[in-house]
């Protein structure tokens, strides 16, 4: 998938919108048997492997799953403690799937609004008078490209770096965004959007 | 613009007489409830604002005009791109003040006016008043602050019918970030 992310900012920095596309590819699943050999801790109320790499497991993977549940922080599915229920010999063979820990939506709030006071700060840095502020953060792995339109909507897609074509897509999003959001009366500005399960305009993909 | 629409109508193509009627409808419904001209005025002013705050992203959106570097650009951008797009009309720009912030809009035709006749019980209702909310809403959104009514009629019996917009103030409180 070339667009990992699509996120909308509102005037005052708070998240409207969030859609991730991305394939995790970080992920592992082995089938473990008593004991464990990789050691667990505790970290931001998740289960993170601290020792014992190997086999597509690295250092700071999260616990994602046991045989096929998702976990829900420290706990299983059905509400008990993940490490206790490792201890139990009883419990194996299970299966297990580490990847790399999925941001919770509080989570990703607190960047979005970093990356608007970023936004703010870049372009008052600039040399030019009438900057338009951060467009593109390049790195490695992604590019993320940010349009604010006049009246200080955020809109900023994370892609590909080889993507390209993003600023059509940036104009498409806002196009949607004016009819899907902006045309529901019942819809308040600057509020989260909570799409419906059929809104998937922009989960195709584009290229 | 080409874009991707899962409704089967396209909205360029709905009926005209359907939005007279639409609006004609409101208009006395809102008589009825209120019985006072001067509370519908108001009313239709902030259901215009309402439309407004959010017709502006869609404008903007289709339109992709950039920021207005003074109020004069903006009249034109309202005349010729905004009205043509959305009512299908292009009013033309006159008597500017000497200051250059205040200007009128002169509107051959009112496509929320067609066949509609004012009673005598209603003569001081402003039958289009939609219109400056939705005027004044918008302008908000890029932080600009208007003063916008009717100032002729021809609902009242004037010839033409004048909307006269007058600049405020530039929001800078509310500027996003990077607009100077």
């Amino acid at each position: 998938m070339a667009i990992f992310s699509v996120y909308a900012v509102n005037k005052s920095g708070g998240f409207i919108y969030q859609y991730d596309n991305y394939v995790h590819r970080a992920e592992a699943e082995k089938t473990f048997r008593y004991p464990l050999d990789c050691v667990l801790k505790i970290h931001d109320e998740k289960v993170v492997v601290s020792f014992g790499q190997r086999d597509g497991i690295r250092v700071g993977n999260a616990l994602l799953s046991i045989n096929g549940l998702d976990v829900n922080g420290k706990f299983t599915a059905d509400g008990k403690e993940i490490i206790e229920y490792l201890k139990d010999s009883t419990n194996y063979p299970l299966s297990i799937l580490f990847g790399r820990a999925r941001l919770s939506s509080n989570e990703k709030l607190m960047p979005a609004s970093m990356f608007h006071s970023l936004f703010a700060i870049g372009s008052q840095l600039s040399p030019e008078v009438g900057s338009t502020g951060i467009e593109m953060l390049e790195t490695d792995m992604f590019k993320r490209h940010c349009f604010q339109t006049l009246t200080g909507i955020k809109l900023i897609v994370l892609t590909d770096p080889r993507q390209s074509g993003i600023d059509e897509l940036l104009r498409k999003i806002y196009e949607i965004y004016s009819d899907f959001a902006l045309k529901n009366p019942f819809y308040s500005l600057a509020m989260p959007i909570r799409p419906p399960p059929q809104c998937r305009c922009w989960a195709s993909p584009c290229s | 613009m080409s874009r991707q629409s899962n409704r089967t109508t396209d909205s360029k193509k709905m009926n005209a007489e359907l939005f007279t009627l639409t609006y004609g409808a409101l208009v006395t419904q809102l008589c009825k409830d209120y019985e006072n001209d001067e509370e519908v005025n108001k009313q239709l002013d902030k259901m215009g604002y309402n439309i407004g705050v959010r017709l502006i992203e869609d404008f903007l959106a289709r339109s992709s005009v950039g920021r207005c570097q003074d109020f004069r650009e903006t009249a034109d951008v309202i005349a010729k791109v905004a009205f043509k797009m959305y009512l299908g009309i292009t009013p033309s720009v006159t008597n500017w003040s000497p200051a250059g912030d205040e200007f009128s809009l002169i509107l051959e035709s009112n496509p929320l006016v067609d066949f509609v006749e004012l009673p005598d019980n209603h003569s001081s209702l402003v039958y289009s008043n939609l219109l400056c909310g939705v005027l004044r809403g918008a302008l908000e959104m890029v932080q600009m602050a208007v003063e916008v009514k009717f100032s002729q009629d021809t609902l009242r019996g004037d010839n033409v019918t004048e909307i006269r917009m007058k600049f405020i103030k530039r929001m800078e409180e509310n500027l996003p970030a990077g607009d100077e």
